[in-house]
């Protein structure tokens, strides 16, 4: 078989000007006013010129990622912000006016109740299904796949996702066990028994689920469409759209568990790297799609199992990395530029991730050594990052700007760099948001 | 090399099947089953100094505490009355109010389990008050509270200030771990110790029992 995804296509950097383009015109925004459009330009230039590492933008662009710290900050329940998709967009107009900055985190993140229930969704739990009001939504881990069932994954990812997986995360889903495998017609004799499943009461019975859970995502989608076009139109650019993953983590989060895929790795290692592999043309076509839904150029990849600690750096080597690695570069082929978030601290892989070609990731750190980061994969990517959490939750104001300014000293010089929290900033104080946002607006200014 | 030797390294080394396969030659030889749990024991050691020494990570620690409960499955049964399972103390672990997460919870009540203590895990969500019911139930001498979320921090603190009102604190010592904690977060919620890692847990654990 032919090995793909291991060089940039020809083709990468006319796909990503043309993104890039198509980004900085904004055509569908419709702008408050043309200094409005003016500062929108000037922020995605300074988003582009951080990514490229041609040269330093004109000042570091300052991109907290807001989390689910406006809910907190308007004062609404996770329940409201869940299922009031106005009192939702009400919370992120009012941050994004009480807090001023280069970009903006869309509230897509927050996800719609209705559409959860009407599936009997398991795989998370959140307020207004079995969680209380004030309660952000949560994931429950589990062994959704047996160890046993590795060959079946890879015979057939599609067929296991919609007839295994899906049946055990939506309730509501269970029949689409009996959905027939694809591809399921190439001759006439065919055609029957691929049809049968859907006369089965209970295949209609999930359909109209999903018909119901469809129409409410598109209620919400076309709310959170607004209140995103409306923030944008003030000159805020939107810092991403569109999600996928890395292949080890699809398997370890949510097939396998954390316990599953460690002792996977001593068990059935060959079949992990198998599984990995055969995964990587649907998470880049799942970051393809998402990016084509959202009229975005940079998918958010958020990463969890290679982190420091959670294996070594021969074993990220082996399972974690070359299948990630390819899903970037298929990224990267579509003109995307994947935002890597590295949750948790990196500091032991910052030489495997430089392997990647230049200027066409961003990697955004959360407790990994910035200096370091600057150092070695800052000098391939770009690197964004890192106020920790802690800090913004239980520090002071003083504490904020000390590292805010240690940060930007540290990883700002010479562009290539992001000014980001180290993740979303749930649970901050709102004092602590300003000060790191007003100080690192005007000391960035002059880096 | 001998038998016990072959299983310390298989053991040690992550050979789950060979591991197995000697403790049971070694049973059918009519082995002193604390011998061969003694040869547990060391192998452990040995996988905790790998660990502490960077050289092994999390899978190995989970791995070895695998293959450690299985053979407890097949040399327990040899093992007369009680003899051998004698615990090292007691750890209270819970998952503080509001937060459901109980991967890292999990992970740290198994390693305590297979390096000999008596773990007591009352889940996730827990609120102040059924910790100190917990505590004077159970006894314990080390309280674990865990939580992946930011909002944790503030659960944490109400749970460490009702565990002294309820004139416990003095009984227990408490550590915190989970993805967003920190040093910082120990100073802010009054614990004894913030534990970086699942080892760090088992390592605290055995310091605060040892004094």
């Amino acid at each position: 078989m032919k090995e793909r995804w291991c060089e940039l296509s020809n083709d990468a950097g006319e796909n990503r000007e043309e993104n890039f383009s198509r980004w900085l015109a904004g055509e569908n925004i419709p702008f408050e006013s043309d200094e409005a459009k003016v500062v929108y330009q000037q922020r995605v230039t300074l988003i582009k010129d951080a990514i490229e590492l041609e040269k330093a933008p004109e000042r570091i662009p300052i991109a907290p990622s807001a989390g689910h710290f406006p809910i907190e900050h308007a004062g609404i329940s996770w329940r409201e912000a869940m299922y009031d998709y106005e009192k939702l967009s009400a919370a992120w107009d009012k941050f994004h006016l009480d807090f001023p900055c280069d970009i903006f985190y869309g509230p897509r993140g927050v996800v719609p109740g209705r559409v959860l229930e009407s599936l009997d969704f398991k795989l998370y739990r959140w307020a207004g299904g079995s969680l209380r009001d004030d309660q952000e939504y949560q994931f429950v881990e589990g062994e959704y796949m047996q160890a046993d069932a590795y060959q079946d994954l890879i015979d057939d990812p599609t067929g296991f996702f919609m007839t295994v997986y899906l049946p055990k995360i939506f309730g509501e889903l269970a029949s689409l066990a009996d959905m027939p495998l694809l591809p399921p017609v190439h001759e006439i004799p065919m055609v029957p028994p691929a049809v049968v499943p859907f006369g089965n009461e209970a295949v209609q019975q999930a359909f109209t689920k999903l018909a119901e859970a469809g129409d409410e995502a598109l209620q919400w989608g076309r709310a959170m469409g607004r209140i995103s076009l409306q923030i944008m139109a003030r000159g805020v650019p939107s810092f991403t759209g569109g999600i996928t993953k890395a292949p080890f983590d699809l398997i370890g989060d949510s097939l396998r568990g954390t316990r599953g895929i460690m002792m996977d790795m001593f068990r059935h290692p060959d079949e992990v790297i198998e599984a990995c592999d055969r995964l990587v043309p649907f998470m880049i076509k799942a970051g393809v799609r998402s990016c084509g839904a959202s009229g975005h150029m940079i998918p958010l990849i958020p990463l969890h199992k290679g982190a420091d600690g959670f294996m070594s750096d021969e074993q990220f080597k082996k399972f974690y990395w070359p299948s990630l690695r390819k899903v970037v570069i298929g990224l990267c082929d579509a003109g995307l530029v994947p935002l890597l978030f590295a949750e948790g601290g990196y500091n032991q892989r910052l030489e495997a991730i430089c392997d990647l070609p230049r200027g066409c990731a961003i990697w955004w750190f959360d407790a990994t050594d910035m200096s370091k980061a600057k150092e070695t994969v800052g000098q391939v990517s770009c690197i964004a990052g890192n106020v920790p959490l802690d800090l913004l939750c239980t520090g002071t104001t003083d504490d904020v700007t000390q590292y805010c300014r240690q940060l930007i000293d540290s990883a700002g010089e010479g562009g290539g760099f992001i000014f980001s929290t180290g993740a979303g900033m749930q649970g901050a104080k709102a004092a602590n948001v300003k000060a790191m946002i007003e100080f690192s607006m005007d000391y960035g200014a002059n880096r | 090399m001998g038998m016990s030797d072959k299983l310390l390294d298989a053991m040690s080394n992550m050979r789950e099947q060979e591991s197995l396969d000697i403790v049971g030659k070694l049973l059918a030889q009519g082995e002193d089953p604390l011998k061969i749990l003694d040869t547990c024991t060391r192998a452990m050691e040995t996988v905790g100094e790998r660990f502490e020494t960077g050289r092994y990570f999390l899978p190995e620690l989970i791995m070895a505490g695998e293959i450690l409960k299985q053979i407890s499955r097949l040399v327990k049964p040899k093992l007369q009355g009680d003899a051998g399972t004698e615990k090292k103390g007691r750890v209270l672990m819970g998952t503080v109010k509001g937060d459901i997460h109980d991967i890292g919870k999990d992970i740290v009540t198994f390693l305590l389990d297979v390096n000999g203590f008596e773990v007591n895990d009352i889940g996730i969500d827990v609120s102040p008050d059924r910790f100190v019911a917990e505590i004077e139930r159970f006894q314990p001498a080390v309280v674990g509270l865990s939580g992946l979320l930011t909002l944790a921090y503030d659960a944490m603190k109400e749970t460490i200030e009702t565990i002294a009102k309820a004139g416990q604190r003095d009984r227990v010592k408490i550590m915190i771990g989970g993805g967003q904690m920190s040093e910082k977060v120990r100073e802010y919620v009054g614990a004894d110790a913030y534990g970086e890692d699942a080892v760090a847990g088992v390592r605290l654990a055995k310091k605060w029992m040892d004094a």
